[in-house]
């Protein structure tokens, strides 16, 4: 389907799509096996300005939004889920310094964020903190002019590699959520370590790590927004973060996609080719019309908040829901359709099926999200009987 | 450092085919693309650039179409661009080709170094080179693998590929020097470059613009003349064998023998 | 100057130079043949249209030399570290042939510094004269004072035609003296014929990656140059009862010169060199792993031939660049070329289909490969190279 992008979207995707399939694909199932950051690819993303495109100009960006980030995520993803992580999760780490961000902290850091020079992180999940985000432990205590950060964060994409983290902190702990504060902490800061590398199902092309303050002592002006506003800066950046997460979707199952056309155009079976087979036919044409459903409400709602429409927790949760059960969905029958040769890790498929799992998952579970809609949804519609 | 790449726009071959009713190529969706050698002078040109500064111009010689190759050079790191297109240039061979663009080369002016590919992948013929060396009376340096390093005194230190290893060599600029593509890898264009360059102004030469002999342009200023253009014959049908692996491979051996070709000893027939 | 036209009153707009055109530069206008700026003037619209004579090119041409000065065939004798290069005896090979139709003399330019030895080898092929100069500042790979050279001597000698090898070094040598003489090269040629009523040497190259063949004249402008493809024509056979002779030219001052060698490396492997070999086995996107080349090794070496190698296998990293075999890589002409899971694409063929005999392994038997070959064995590389090996070994 046309969307009818600009020349510069035009571009954007183009160059994209130009670097998955000359530069990506042909690494990504080596990073899979591997289980290795692509540092090579980051610096291609970089070289290349993709990191550029939802960085305002003022800050060395081209000044787009959302959109453009999600056209790249999905292009990226289409050949490898878990490199094109390396941009998102960057992407996740820079939209909170974009949105609250002080002029000083964004001269400081998006210049860089924006060339690929350095990448970010965002750190909210502990080990007792997933979907219950307000049950988190780590701490940052008001000491003079500066904040000493305690406790530890689980599970953190581009842990390792990032240069910068927006850390979800309680700076006073007897609040809860409303004593939460967001703090950026450069990797490197005293009291700043890594832990173990997670083994991973999918997305292995990505370093999935621990990270461990202790006594880490930050300045007051990494504070983002004001103390207290923690979980207002985690939640506004989800909004804006959640059609990538739905992008990245996407774009793994167009890549699942296009496997199984292929596929099943080669594979002769009874003496013909078994796309001739209307059982083949229907699976292909259901997963295509899902991806292109997905992509539709995706790249609308990406529109939307960039037109700068007032709460999109809900159409946003959409993006996520709908495209990584999409995902989940056409890539098991991608897998399906490739029969034994999908299974098997020599043909692209089955790590497709791994990766996707992911999307239903992180950036809030698909039942927090649907609890989300739900939520909203009532709200609405209290809000307009009265 | 003045730097000056050539380069041609090519039909993307390894998509031409032949048409079997009238015996020519099918041009239809074939692409047009920068000759892949001359891409590889283009990455060249700029690498060098990068480390010793200066400009690279990028020049190419052809219809006005072209222009799209020349933005593509300029996203990928080119400064200035610069396209000889005049309907009398039309018809040239390499004579009239490196005489048309050595005086592009000589109007942009104090030029270190010219750079192109070993050969465009149409015509295959890798002379316009020292062709446009021998016009501009400088020393030319084919096939070049590694341009090692530039010396204050101007002397350029090289790796030129041979059949049997390479060379080292060391000459004075200025210098032609054509490249293979184990000079380097070509990056990709940046968005920053595709931007710039869909703005850049391409400058467009004539052969007015450029101090030349009208009578060297073009098919008039070219002593070769193509009189006839055919497909090669296609080879006779091969025999294929498709059964039993050692069975083929005996089959082989023995046609082979019979073609007066020894493999091996005798005993191999079974 | 040069033109094309279309006579509209003889066009009928029949299209088919539209067809014929391998560059898209003539349209359909109102049914009425137009030429855009694409044009090359190649002519391929105007054997199109013989039938009804429409499009007319007109040739002016800068410059004629005087044609009836120039005699006999000369060949620029390539030699490196002393020895010919193996083209010489080649080139030398399609002189005499051509001189048995033109009854002219044949000669060889030779330039180096003690080739005494090698002018007298040059006789032994029956080349009439050999016009030398011996001086030590004539180095092996001085192109840079030998265009100059070159030119001189032929200016003073004023052969018809003058032929170099299609070898890296010949290629960047004669564009530098045609230029510098103002006269045409065709380079890489594959066929070098008399034209019986004209007397101009047709000269016939692949191009667009061996895709179209296309013939070549030079009709005013002397000598008639051409780089010959390597391994393409017979060699000259040697004789004992050499009559030719060696004229010096020593007058000729020799410059100092510009490019300075600094170092020669023979590549450490013995199986590169592509251009020479008689066998070639080389192995593609199918050998799916760089310890899998030891298998081509193997079989390189039991026949005693070189190792190549398709783009795939080298941009994959499999194996060095210096291997590539195709349009991009180096064209190779040997006895027999054994393509082990090549899949054949144009790229690649453009650089083989020279070869004598080509012999195709491949496990998909709808590889392109085997439109070219002359025998191919459909099966599992992995299988078949072992068992030729095995048979091969006895």
């Amino acid at each position: 389907m046309n969307y009818f992008l600009t020349e510069e979207q035009q571009m954007i995707k183009e160059l994209a799509a130009k670097i998955a399939d000359e530069k990506i694909r042909p690494i990504a199932h080596e990073y899979d096996e591997k289980e290795e950051f692509p540092a090579e690819i980051v610096k291609v993303l970089g070289q290349a300005d993709l990191y550029r495109v939802f960085i305002p100009e003022e800050y060395e960006g081209l000044g787009g939004g959302v959109f453009e980030m999600c056209l790249v995520v999905e292009e990226l993803s289409r050949a490898c889920g878990g490199i094109a992580l390396a941009y998102a999760a960057s992407g996740l780490g820079i939209i909170p310094i974009i949105l609250f961000g002080t002029e000083e902290q964004k001269k400081k850091y998006l210049p860089k964020l924006a060339s690929g020079e350095i990448i970010a992180a965002f750190a909210l999940t502990e080990p007792d903190a997933g979907s219950d985000a307000g049950a988190i432990k780590t701490t940052a205590k008001p000491e003079g002019d500066s904040y000493i950060i305690n406790g530890t964060k689980q599970w953190i994409s581009n842990g390792g590699d990032a240069s910068i983290y927006t850390v979800i902190t309680l700076t006073d702990p007897s609040r809860g959520a409303r004593g939460s504060s967001a703090i950026l902490v450069d990797k490197g800061t005293p009291g700043f370590e890594f832990g173990k590398k997670e083994e991973k199902m999918g997305i292995r092309g990505n370093s999935t790590r621990e990270l461990i303050f202790q006594d880490c002592k930050v300045p007051k002006t990494n504070l983002l927004a004001k103390e207290g506003m923690g979980f207002m800066v985690a939640m506004k950046t989800f909004d804006q973060s959640r059609p990538g997460v739905a992008s990245q979707a996407i774009g793994i199952a167009q890549g699942a996609l296009d496997e199984a056309v292929r596929y099943s155009t080669e594979r002769h079976q009874f003496g013909k080719p078994i796309s001739s087979f209307q059982a083949i036919q229907f699976m292909l044409a259901d997963m295509a019309t899902q991806i292109e459903a997905a992509r539709a409400l995706t790249l609308q709602v990406a529109r939307s908040i960039d037109a700068g429409e007032k709460n999109v927790a809900k159409i946003s949760s959409m993006t996520k829901v709908f495209a990584s059960d999409v995902a989940m969905k056409v890539t098991t029958d991608a897998v399906q359709i490739l029969g034994g040769y999908g299974y098997m890790r020599e043909y692209p498929v089955e790590k497709m099926m791994r990766d996707a799992k992911i999307t239903q998952i992180y950036e809030g579970t698909n039942q927090i999200q649907r609890e989300v809609i739900g939520m909203n949804l009532i709200k609405e519609t209290l809000r307009k009987k009265k | 450092m003045n730097i000056v790449v050539c380069i041609k726009q090519v039909p993307d071959t390894t998509d031409v085919k032949i048409n079997p009713e009238t015996n020519t190529l099918i041009r239809e969706g074939v692409e047009s693309i920068i000759n892949p050698f001359d891409a590889y002078a283009i990455e060249e040109g700029v690498r060098l650039k990068e480390k010793y500064g200066g400009t690279v111009n990028v020049l190419s010689m052809g219809p006005p179409q072209v222009d799209a190759s020349l933005r593509e050079a300029i996203s990928l790191g080119a400064d200035e661009a610069y396209l000889l297109t005049d309907r009398t240039f039309a018809g040239a061979d390499t004579l009239a080709t490196a005489y048309t663009l050595a005086a592009g080369i000589r109007k942009i002016g104090d030029v270190d170094i010219i750079l192109m590919g070993r050969q465009a992948i149409d015509g295959d013929t890798g002379q316009v080179g020292p062709e446009v060396a021998e016009n501009l009376d400088i020393p030319h340096v084919t096939d070049i693998r590694k341009i090692e390093q530039i010396d204050d005194q101007g002397s350029i230190y090289l790796e030129r590929l041979l059949e049997e290893g390479y060379v080292r060599l060391k000459t004075k600029l200025p210098v032609v020097i054509t490249v293979v593509k184990e000079i380097n890898e070509p990056r990709l264009p940046s968005l920053k470059g595709k931007m710039l360059a869909k703005k850049k102004e391409i400058n467009t030469w004539s052969a007015k613009d450029v101090e030349v002999n009208e009578k060297r342009l073009g098919l008039t200023g070219s002593p070769t003349q193509v009189v006839k253009i055919f497909t090669p014959p296609k080879p006779a049908g091969g025999k294929v064998f498709d059964g039993d692996i050692k069975d083929s491979v005996g089959k082989l051996l023995r046609e082979l023998r019979a073609s007066g070709i020894l493999m091996g000893s005798e005993k191999g027939d079974e | 100057m040069s033109s094309i036209e279309v006579i509209f009153d003889k066009c009928i707009g029949c299209g088919l130079c539209v067809k014929a055109c391998p560059f898209a530069a003539i349209e359909l206008v109102d049914k009425k043949a137009v030429i855009n700026e694409k044009c090359t003037y190649c002519g391929a619209c105007v054997d199109a249209c013989k039938k009804y004579q429409a499009i007319v090119i007109t040739r002016h041409t800068f410059e004629k030399h005087d044609v009836t000065q120039y005699k006999g065939i000369c060949v620029y004798a390539e030699h490196r570290h002393g020895k010919l290069s193996s083209v010489v005896a080649e080139i030398i090979g399609a002189a005499l042939k051509l001189k048995n139709i033109l009854k002219v003399p044949t000669s060889a330019i030779l330039l180096g510094h003690n080739v005494k030895p090698l002018a007298e080898e040059i006789l032994s092929y029956g080349v009439d004269e050999v016009w030398m100069i011996d001086n030590p500042k004539i180095g092996d790979f001085a192109e840079d004072i030998q265009a100059g050279l070159v030119t001189q001597v032929i200016l003073e000698k004023k052969p018809e035609i003058f032929l170099g090898g299609g070898t890296i070094f010949g290629r960047s040598l004669l564009p530098k003296v045609a230029s510098n003489i103002g006269t045409g090269l065709t380079a890489d040629c594959t066929e070098l014929e008399i034209d019986p009523e004209t007397k101009l040497l047709k000269q016939t190259r692949p191009a667009f990656g061996g895709n179209i063949m296309a013939t070549i004249l030079c009709q005013y402008h002397r000598p008639q140059m051409a780089t010959v493809r390597h391994k393409v024509m017979k060699e000259a056979a040697k004789t004992d009862s050499t009559q030719g002779k060696i004229i010096e030219m020593n007058h000729i001052p020799v410059p100092d010169p510009v490019i300075e060698v600094l170092e020669f490396v023979q590549e450490e492997s013995e199986t590169v060199n592509l251009a020479d070999a008689d066998f070639i086995i080389s192995g593609g996107r199918g050998i799916k792993d760089p310890k899998n080349f030891a298998l081509i090794q193997e079989l390189a070496k039991a026949v005693g031939g070189a190792v190549g190698a398709s783009r795939a296998a080298v941009d994959a990293g499999w194996i060095p660049y210096s291997h590539q075999v195709g349009q991009t890589g180096k064209t190779v002409n040997p006895k027999i070329y054994i393509a082990c899971g090549i899949s054949g694409a144009i790229q690649h063929l453009a650089g083989m289909k020279g070869s004598d005999i080509i012999i195709a392994i491949n496990s998909d038997p709808e590889a392109p490969i085997f439109d070219v070959a002359h025998f191919g064995i459909v099966g599992d590389l992995f299988e078949v190279v072992p068992e030729l090996l095995k048979q091969i070994n006895g």
